[in-house]
Formats: C-alpha cells, structure tokens, sequence
C-alpha cells in the first residue's frame, strides 16, 4: 500500500525512479564483465505491491503508476547518474539573465510510440493539461508559477515566470503526454490510462488488472532500443511472496528489508542467483515536536529530548544498521548537505542538565520531571501499518524515560491519523518520514505561512530567518547561491530541533545476476536500466 | 407459491434500500475521503487544488444529496466511476475480477462438499471410533490454523524447496505460448494451493454438520421401519438416511451464494490473485465510496436472493415443507 511506504509520495514522478544515493558500494561485486558487448532480448520481471492506477502521469499519483511511468514517458530533462540535471526531450536549455525566461532547444526527429512527431505544440499542450482547473491532478502547482509559453518554432519551447523559481526547471522533468491523441478530450475518460503512449524507451503491451503489466522495448526510441526486450511488473501484493517468488528465480528484482537482506539471502543458492546492492535512500524518518504545545516552546528540551534519543541505536534495532544517521532534511551525500551543523551525540547527562536548566526537575521523586506541578508527559503518535515507526516509537520511549520524561505511544490508522491529529495540529508530537528528492526547496514544509491547519509545515515552525532563506533559496537557479542560503536552513534547523532528525534508510536491492551492465552511482541502480542488457547464452526467456 | 414467491421479492426492495442507506452513511463516518490519498501531506497540493478535487468528486455536497444522487444512478443499473485516480466504472472494476473469484469459490465449495460429505457419513456411521476421532482432530486443526501462516508454509515447501508447484498467481509467464493441454495444466497447477487453502477452513464446519444431520436422521423411526423390513446397511444408510441428511445442505448452499462474489483478503493478498477481496478491501483504505456501495448493493442483492433460493429450493425438495405451507395458506 502506498500509505505503509508512508509519509509523503512524490515530489515528482520522475524522482520515484531515480531515488537514491551514495553507492555504498555493493556489497558483492556487481558482476560487471567490460569485455561483454551488450546483445539484445530477454524480460526483466519485478514485482509491485500494488497494482498501477491508471498510466497517464499527469493522474497518477502512486508510486506503482510512476515506475511503470518513468519507462512510457520522458519529460524534458532529467536527473542524470550523479544527480545533475541533464537534457532528455530537450536537447539543451537555457535560463535567461533575469532567471524569468526558460528556453528548451528539443530533440528532433522523436517520434510518439504511434509514429506521429513530438513537437513544441505538445509541451505546450501539456502545460495547459497541468494547469487546467477541470485536470484532477496533484502536480498543478509549480506550474501555476508560469506566466506565459511559446512555441516560436516545432523544436523551441519558452517558459515565462513572473518572479524566478528555482524549482520550477525540474517542473520540467515531468511527463509529457500525447497532444494529438489527447487534445479536447476529457482526461479523466481518456482510454490512454489503460492503453498509453509516451515517447520512452518501452511500449505499452499488456495489462492485466490485478495481475500484471507488459511492456516492450521500443526500437524507435531516441536513444536506441534498449537492450532488455520486455519488462514484465508482476502485481504481488505480500512481500513475503515477492520473497518466495524471488528465491524460486521467477522475480529478476526485488527490494529487499533488511531483515531479508541481513539474514535470510546469506545463502548459496540465493548468491548464485543474485547480487545485492544498498545505498541511501532520498527520505529520513523524524520525530516532530508540536512547537504549540508550552511544553516544546522551550528550545532547550527539544535539544535535551535530540541528546536524550540514540540515533545508532535506532539504525542498529530498527534498520539492522542499514541506514545512516540524519542530522538535518537533506541526504548525508547530496550538494546541499551541510555537514557543518551543530549534531546531537546521545548524551542523556547533558539532556538532563538542559532540561534542568529549562526548569524540569523530579521535585517528588517519582522519577518523572516536573515543572511548576506539573509533570513532563507526552503522547508520540504515528501510522498503523508501519512497523519501523513504531518500534522506532518503542525504544524513543524507553530512552526518554530514562531522563524522566513519560511518553505514551498511540499508533493510529493512516486516514484517521492525518484526520484527527496532524491536519488539525491536534498531537504533542508525532513519528513520521519525508520523501524528497535532488531539489533542497523545502518552502511547503517549513515556512511559517505553511503552519496553519492542513498545512505541511503541522509541527508550527515559525522563524523569519528561516521564511527568508527558503523564500530566496527558490528564487536563484545558481547551485552555489542556493548553497549559502540552505546551510544557513541547516544550521537553523539544527540549533531549534523542531524536529529530532532520526535516521536516513537505505535501499537494498537484489538483482538477478544474469543481469549486466549494473553500475551503482549516487542515483542508485536504476538510472541506466536501458544499458542493462543478457549476454545470449544467458538469456532465460526466448519470447 | 408464486404469490409466495412474488411477496418475498416485494418485500426486498425496501430492505435492500435500508442496507444501501446504513451502508452509505456507515462508510462515510470513516474519517478521511478518496482526495485525502492524492493530497494529504504532498508538498505539491495547494488547498485550492484540494477543494476543487473534492468538487469534481461531488465531496462538497451535503450526505443526502450524495446519496441521492448514488441512489438515482443505481436504479439505472449503474454502479457510477470509481474515486480510485482511473475513473473507471465500478463494474468494469467488479466485473474484471469476477470470474476467478467465482471459479476459485466454486473449486473450492466443491472441494468441501466431496470431501466432508463422505466424511461426516463415515465418522456419523462409526462413531466414536477411532476413525471419527482423528478426523475430527484433523479437521479442527485446520479450522484452527491460520491460513495465511499454512499458505506461506506450503508455498515455501512445494514452490521453493520442491519446485512441484507455482508459487503464486494465476499463470505462468509465457501462457500465452502453451499449447491448449499446457495450458490447462499451468491453470490447474496454480490453483492447487489457494483451492486446497480456502477450502481447508471450510472443511471442519461442514464434515461437523454433516455428522450430526447424519446421526439425527438414523435415530429416526423411518430408519427403525427401513431396518425392520429387512433391507440391507447400506441401502439404509445411503438411500433413506443419507438423502434426508442432505436436505440442509440446501441451506449451506443457498446461504453461500453471496460467498460466491465475496474473497478473502489475505489469502489473495499472499497468492496474489487479484480478486473481490482485495478489490473491496483497497477499494475501504482509498475510501473509493461508488466502489465501497456497489460491491456492498451486490453482496446485499446476492444474500438475500441466496435466502430467497435456499427456501423455495427446500420446499420443493422437501414434501414436509412444502404441505406445510399449502395448509398454512
């Protein structure tokens, strides 16, 4: 379900795909043969938890749709191996002087999987499709931020913005649909959901509710066919299965728990068959502190409750070590990572002595701090569904009880979750994850205008510093520029721990080694999958 | 009996409006709505966009014009589009998934049927043996195992260790290429497992109730005057004591029309079957309502119909009933 990957989905369809990071290098080599010239045919099959919900990215909003996405559609640029933005649709692009005017030079000779051209009418198609009041989609916003387009020639698209917005090039990124198939139709009818056609590396085949989808390897793609001739998504609802189906040989790929990937695929069989990799993923889990609450207005018992949680301890119980500790919103290996703020080692001595100076102090020896008669007791809630959270909940409690702070845990179902306690701000703190991508803008979480009921930003963080630096942050496209502006974020965000910054996940794949041409980079495995190819003698299915 | 008949499907109407209309408000007092999955904590979703998706899913209108308007579509026959973000109409969505949750039902009831019938004879017949007591032992172990916890078990056992069996869902890849005899095989080796698991619940309570029908009907005078005639055990047993025991099966069978649409979450979930089960069941976490309404209306529709058949079928199989009835009226 879409909801126990939890928190929030995407930031763009595009980034779901892309997902990931530092290559901790595998830990079994990947199995990369240089002399081996790449030869054509073979499926590569995976499993999705979910069925797909329909295959127009513009309505698509799960995380099953999008990868089936990513390999129909193209957007105009991309993220490439190391996370650096590069052309896809469009050739090359540049951002005027007064960062208002956005010119995409596109590839020429593209052609849409039907046969008919792409051109700049549909780019300008597709911005009308985003933006238009009767599309029911979620990705209308940064788009709205365009003032005005232009098609001056079939290969040239313009974007014009009233007031520069960073964010808005990798808007970009986003899927571009057909306009000949789909113009002056009603989107939410169009018989393309179930039957799609994009200008990407793979055709649509075949669906099958429930139970699987087709596709095949397009050889018209603008980049060549790619080398694997058909990628099979089979619908396996229950891990446990997918992990089954994965040791019977039938999955080609699989993401895999730790638990799974620290314990049980340690055996010969399941070597012989696969390699694994792990890097981190874009996402950190956190504890949230409702800054409303008079018991959290005080900076130093935030700080006291950050000393008072072990991080590595977390990573160890929770994850089996596979994660890394999370000291701020950004990914520990990314551009605008700061590793230069203030961090909070486990220390209870010091979390005791903040809290102290605070006014907390076990004045009946009951061994709960107390403050003017009344004692330090709050609740920590979080989603059903999530076993991570709430054993990550668990041991938060144990440690907080350690310094004399009594923590109740309520594990609530997802619906009623954001109903009930975090859409009106009604919680003292809460166990949640972000999932973000390579773009740092992180205005809708943190800026004080975004702190009102319903808003993301639920914990209430109110700092002008902090509303001025996002504000500016999304106004320059100069990644230097930007940097400045995001370590000061960071460095702000460490000294108020709104939120204690728990742990940073990691990916850990296993791929079937008939598989070649796998090279980890920081965007993780996936980035090259059209370069992922079986030498013949290999090659398992015929068809 | 057709008055009969006609007053009982007169009398369904205004109970199937009541079931549709605590249905309807029951699923809207869950807290959250379809809009809530695409919007809720996106950092994309402005609230202007929230509020115009809730529109166009008809969201702001007030509970009794929703209902209304779900009711009006539905005496049409229309079951109206799904909130999943698809659209598609709700009986596309129903209808693509019921034909291997009928045929998975079907197996499985028969399968109930032909091994606890025998078996409820047998451990009635000799009762108390030891025969008896270990069927009994068996099938409340089953009863009681968790199937989801068996499923796994078995799927480790003959998909991964032995390799006899498909691990999961309904065809093997490259289906399509098999040639007709290949492809019946494929079908029947996948079926094995979640046929034998949905069934293994099922057989407890049946082979039970089969007993004591059976141990009901031989103590019966009938039986006494079939024995003192002289004929044999077995023309006792099964020729007049068996096809009296029988007659509750009607019921079962009747009562389990609706079970016919109706799957399992969990063990669809585990085989990957993409049926009913999982459909409604994803259908209540999204709060897709027109999806939630139509597989509830048919459900509804298909128990009490079952109600209706089990009774007309009893009267005609049954002569007791059936001049009962003719001297009540």
């Amino acid at each position: 379900m879409i909801k126990t990957i939890g928190s929030l989905c995407l930031f763009a369809i595009v980034l779901i795909s892309l997902n990931s990071c530092r290559t901790n290098d595998a830990v079994d080599h990947p199995g990369v043969a240089a002399a081996l010239t790449p030869e054509f045919g073979d499926t590569f099959i995976e499993a999705s938890i979910g069925d797909a919900s329909t295959l127009l990215p513009v309505l698509a909003s799960d995380s099953a749709s999008s990868s089936i996405n990513g390999l129909i559609y193209n957007g105009l640029i991309r993220y490439d191996k190391d996370l650096q933005i590069e052309g896809d649709l469009a050739e090359s692009w540049e951002v005027s002087e007064d960062n208002l005017t956005i010119t995409f030079h596109l590839r020429k000779g593209v052609t849409w999987h039907d046969g008919a051209p792409f051109t700049a009418a549909d780019v300008k198609f597709n911005y009308e499709l985003y933006v238009d009041p009767k599309t029911p989609t979620a990705y209308a916003e940064s788009f709205k931020q365009v003032s005005g387009v232009e098609t001056p020639d079939p290969y040239t698209f313009v974007a014009h913005y009233d007031k520069p917005y960073a964010p808005a090039l990798m808007s970009w990124a986003m899927s571009i649909h057909p306009r000949h198939l789909l113009e002056g139709k009603d989107i939410t009818k169009s018989p393309l959901a179930r039957n799609p056609v994009g200008t990407g590396p793979y055709r649509f085949s075949e669906w099958v509710g429930g139970e699987k989808i087709v596709l095949e390897s397009n050889p018209d793609y603008f980049e060549g066919q790619p080398y694997l001739k058909r990628v099979v998504y089979r619908i396996i609802p229950d891990t446990s299965t997918q992990f089954l189906e994965l040791q019977t040989g039938s999955l080609d790929f699989m993401g895999l728990s730790p638990l799974q990937y620290d314990r049980q695929t340690d055996t010969p069989a399941f070597r012989r068959l696969y390699n694994k990799y792990r890097y981190l993923n874009f996402g950190y889990s956190y504890l949230g502190y409702n800054l409303r609450r008079p018991i959290f207005q005080d900076k130093r018992v935030r700080q006291a409750l950050s000393y008072a949680i072990n991080k590595q301890e977390l990573i160890d119980g929770v994850l089996l070590g596979y994660g890394a500790i999370a000291t701020g919103p950004y990914k520990p290996d990314t551009w605008v990572y700061n590793p230069k703020v203030h961090k909070y080692p486990y220390d209870p001595v010091k979390a005791r002595e903040l809290l102290a100076e605070a006014g907390w102090k076990d004045s009946d020896g009951n061994g709960i701090l107390d403050k003017d008669g009344k004692e330090f007791s709050f609740t920590i809630v979080t989603n059903q569904g999530n076993d991570l959270r709430s054993k990550t909940g668990e041991i938060i409690q144990q440690r907080f009880k350690e310094i004399g702070v009594d923590v109740k845990l309520r594990i609530i179902e997802w619906a009623t979750f954001l109903k009930e306690f975090i859409n009106p701000n009604n919680f003292d703190a809460t166990i949640l994850g972000w999932t973000g991508g390579p773009e740092p803008d992180q205005y809708n979480l943190w800026h004080s205008s975004r702190a009102v009921p319903g808003g993301l930003n639920f914990v209430g963080f109110k700092n002008a510093e902090v509303d001025r630096l996002l504000e500016e942050g999304r106004r320059v496209f100069d990644l230097h520029q930007r940097k400045v502006y995001y370590d000061r974020f960071q460095e702000i965000l460490a000294e108020e721990q709104p939120y204690t910054f728990l742990y940073v996940g990691e990916a850990l794949p296993a791929v079937s080694k008939r598989f070649r041409g796998v090279e980890p980079a920081p965007a993780g495995i996936r980035y090259n999958f059209n370069q992922w190819f079986v030498p013949k003698p290999e090659q398992k299915y015929s068809r | 009996m057709l008055s009969y008949i006609f007053k009982r499907l007169l009398l369904l109407v205004p109970l199937l409006l009541g079931i549709t209309l605590i249905s309807f408000v029951v699923i809207h007092l869950a807290p959250g709505e379809p809009t809530d999955m695409q919007t809720q904590l996106n950092p994309q979703v402005s609230s202007e966009l929230q509020q115009r998706l809730r529109t166009q899913y008809g969201l702001d209108q007030p509970l009794y014009v929703q209902y209304w308007q779900w009711l009006s579509r539905l005496v049409q026959l229309d079951f109206g589009e799904s909130f999943a973000s698809d659209r598609r109409p709700v009986l596309d969505k129903v209808l693509e998934r019921l034909p291997v949750t009928i045929l998975l039902n079907l197996l499985s009831i028969v399968l109930i049927l032909a091994v606890s019938i025998p078996l409820g004879i047998l451990s009635a017949i000799r009762r108390n043996s030891g025969f008896d007591r270990i069927t009994t032992i068996l099938v409340f172990t089953g009863f009681a195992m968790p199937s989801f916890w068996l499923a796994l078990l078995l799927m480790d056992w003959f998909g991964v260790r032995f390799g006899w069996l498909p691990v999961s869902g309904l065809k093997s890849l490259g289906y399509e290429y098999l040639s007709w005899g290949e492809q019946l095989v494929d079908r029947i080796n996948h079926l094995i497992l979640p046929v034998f698991i949905s069934a293994i619940g099922g057989l407890a309570g049946f082979s039970r109730y089969m007993r004591s029908n059976m141990l009901e009907v031989v103590r019966q005078d009938y039986i006494l005057t079939a024995r003192a005639k002289g004929l044999s055990e077995r023309t006792v047993i099964y020729k007049h004591a068996l096809r009296n025991a029988l007659l509750p099966v009607i019921t079962i069978l009747g009562l389990s029309v609706p079970g016919l649409i109706g799957g399992s979450v969990i063990f669809e979930t585990i085989f990957a079957i993409p049926g009913m089960g999982k459909l409604f069941y994803d259908g209540v976490m999204m709060r897709d309502y027109p999806l939630i309404m139509g597989i509830l209306v048919m459900g509804a529709v298909l128990t009490l119909l079952g109600n209706l058949l089990a009774d007309i079928s009893y009267a005609l199989a049954d002569p007791r009933i059936r001049h009962g009835q003719q001297s009540d009226n």
